[in-house]
């Protein structure tokens, strides 16, 4: 079922090229102005939802639970909120929680992929072709079928509410090891044969040829599958009911009834919440960009 | 797509080739078994990962499927397709059908046109293009408790900021969450929200494929914007448009986060979507024998769209 492989074909993708004006046009010709209007109220309209976020979570929870459409309440800007949900504590536990749990998905999944990927795109072994198959096409089967005997696995073996329940489950994405065998395919093989025949190993030539010349889709894919840990939200919320081993988005979710109509406080947390990976977008768009754009494939 | 390639690519080059050349005679055979034993050694990590948490887990859940197992640890007799049984004839699994099916049709449309309309006003590169990128990419990289959070807040039936603005023109407040019917529509609406960023990108950068020739050569044989619109860059978005059809189709089947979560864990007919059934059934009924059945009942219904979609893509070729 490799029609549900979606990888974008090879693109170069800049994506921050400006298409030169056509020689001739003015810079304030009707159809841009007209474009330029239609982009902007696009964007105002995209932008709004996290702007209001912010607006409320900067008001006292009186002026919030006041309604009306000011972006600043009667008593003026406050971080009241911000500073109740920090002094609760649970947000940096969380956060970190969170930080490091996809940290160590990141590096496990990118890594036994890339191993898998090579001896698919490099080394010759009985049941090669079935076995690339049956990874490929396990693609098809949606991660929300099988978390009930997943679950189930995880009670047997004891992992229930521990981080390495809520890790392993998530290390294997069958999308990255079909990407990275395609990228293998494409490096040039005499490079490899050059240090085979100075006696290099397999390993040695996998470590220290084959991944330094990697290093562009090994970042594009690591910063996609972080994003997806970090955001997971099915898996981490059915194994983890321990609030001190919870996730962010996890947490989040919990704390949503907790709180109840402390409107100012929910959208504080949410805000934190967000903070990480707007500040990774930021850091990394170009990367991310074109990681989404060439990997072309998405969790949610 | 890419099934030629990826059918004579999964032999692969091989460089086996330089050194260890295969050939007869007990040197030739002992270097075969060494590669062999090499290759496994590359593969073993992710096999194992892979066989412990998805085959296994795949094959566990048919027969947990057909026993009357309780997330208590109670019961685990076989029962044969009793569960099937029942679900075919449970009318919330039909519901969640029909909710998930339903939620489908009304987000796929939106989320490619609004990414179509958003692609094609930023690569007419416009000053600002960071600020454009950041406004429709970044919702998608917020978790889904984030989104959920803000448009819970938005969607508030006293307090909210939609209702409020309805409220400007004059329009009757609505309780976009708390009314059946509605509640997919509001979900529907902070999904498009969310999402359509990661189909714009897809189709930024498929227009920025098409090159800047075609467009000089369409401009000297006075072809004006529109034209050049219709006849040299819709009909090159065909490839990208049936990658995000595909894609977004598969993702909205799989609808549970932001239904779950702005639905404050509860549900209702017609926001419930199957996976959440699955979930209730499983985690908040402890039947974990009906919910695995429900579950391949789910992944029987993605299997079908995507056989479904592979059908119409290879007619399509055809026709070529």
């Amino acid at each position: 079922m490799s029609t549900s492989v979606p990888t974008m074909p090879e693109t170069d993708v800049t994506v921050s090229t400006r298409r030169p004006r056509k020689p001739g046009e003015s810079p304030f010709s009707a159809a841009r102005v007209v474009a330029f209007i239609a982009l902007v109220t696009m964007a105002l309209l995209w932008l709004l939802p996290i702007l209001w976020a912010v607006a409320t979570a900067f008001k006292t929870e009186t002026d919030a639970a006041s309604g009306g459409l000011n972006p600043i309440g009667e008593s003026g800007l406050t971080t009241q909120a911000f500073r109740t949900v920090l002094d609760e504590g649970n947000v940096y536990i969380r956060g970190l929680n969170s930080l490091w749990t996809s940290a160590v998905i990141t590096i496990i999944t990118v890594g036994i992929s890339a191993l898998a990927a090579y001896a698919f795109s490099r080394l010759a072994f009985t049941g090669q072709k079935v076995l690339f198959i049956a990874v490929i096409a396990s693609i098809i089967v949606p991660p929300q079928a099988l978390i009930i005997p997943l679950y189930y696995q995880m009670l047997t073996f004891n992992m229930v509410d521990t981080y390495w329940g809520l890790i392993l489950p998530q290390v294997v994405m069958a999308p990255i090891v079909f990407i990275l065998k395609k990228f293998f395919d494409a490096v040039p093989i005499e490079l490899e044969d050059a240090a085979r025949v100075d006696g290099a190993s397999r390993l040695r030539v996998f470590w220290s040829i084959v991944l330094p010349l990697s290093r562009p889709i090994l970042g594009a894919v690591s910063i996609f599958v972080f994003i997806q840990a970090w955001n997971n939200f099915l898996w981490p919320f059915l194994v983890i009911n321990d609030t001190f081993l919870m996730t962010l988005p996890v947490g989040l979710q919990t704390v949503m009834s907790a709180y109840g109509i402390q409107y100012a406080q929910t959208m504080a947390q949410a805000l934190l919440a967000a903070l990480p990976l707007i500040v990774v977008f930021l850091l990394f768009q170009r990367q991310i960009v074109k990681g989404v754009a060439t990997t072309g494939f998405g969790g949610q | 797509m890419t099934d030629v390639a990826a059918e004579r690519s999964a032999i692969g080059p091989r460089a086996d080739v330089v050194p260890e050349a295969p050939g007869t005679g007990p040197t030739a055979k002992v270097a075969r078994r060494r590669n062999q034993l090499i290759a496994w050694a590359f593969l073993a990590p992710f096999m194992a990962a892979f066989v412990l948490f998805v085959i296994w887990p795949l094959m566990h859940g048919v027969y947990l499927s057909m026993t009357d197992q309780s997330l208590t640890g109670a019961g685990g007799r076989f029962i044969g397709l009793q569960n099937y049984t029942e679900a075919l004839s449970d009318p919330v699994v039909w519901s969640s059908i029909r909710n998930t099916v339903w939620f489908t049709v009304i987000s796929t449309v939106p989320l490619i046109l609004f990414a179509l309309v958003m692609a094609l006003l930023v690569n007419t590169g416009l000053p600002g293009q960071w600020l454009w990128r950041l406004a429709f990419f970044m919702p998608f990289l917020l978790a889904s408790t984030v989104i959920s959070q803000i448009w819970m807040w938005i969607f508030n039936p006293e307090l909210g900021a939609a209702n409020e603005i309805l409220q400007r023109f004059g329009i009757e407040p609505i309780a976009w969450l708390q009314t059946e019917h509605i509640d997919i529509i509001s979900i529907t609406i902070a999904t498009v929200w969310w999402t359509v960023g990661f189909n714009f990108l897809l189709y930024l950068a498929a227009l920025q494929n098409i090159p800047d020739l075609q467009y000089e050569a369409a401009a000297v044989d006075g072809a004006g914007r529109w034209r050049q619109l219709f006849s040299i860059t819709l009909p090159q978005l065909g490839p990208v448009t049936v990658v995000v059809v595909i894609l977004q189709m598969l993702a909205s089947l799989k609808l549970f986060d932001q239904a779950y979560q702005m639905m404050d864990g509860g549900s209702s007919d017609t926001s419930r979507p199957i996976v959440q059934y699955i979930f209730e059934a499983g985690f908040t009924g402890y039947r974990f024998g009906y919910a695995s059945a429900i579950s391949y009942i789910f992944f029987a219904l993605i299997v079908i769209v995507g056989i479904f979609q592979m059908t119409v893509l290879s007619r399509r070729r055809e026709n070529r």
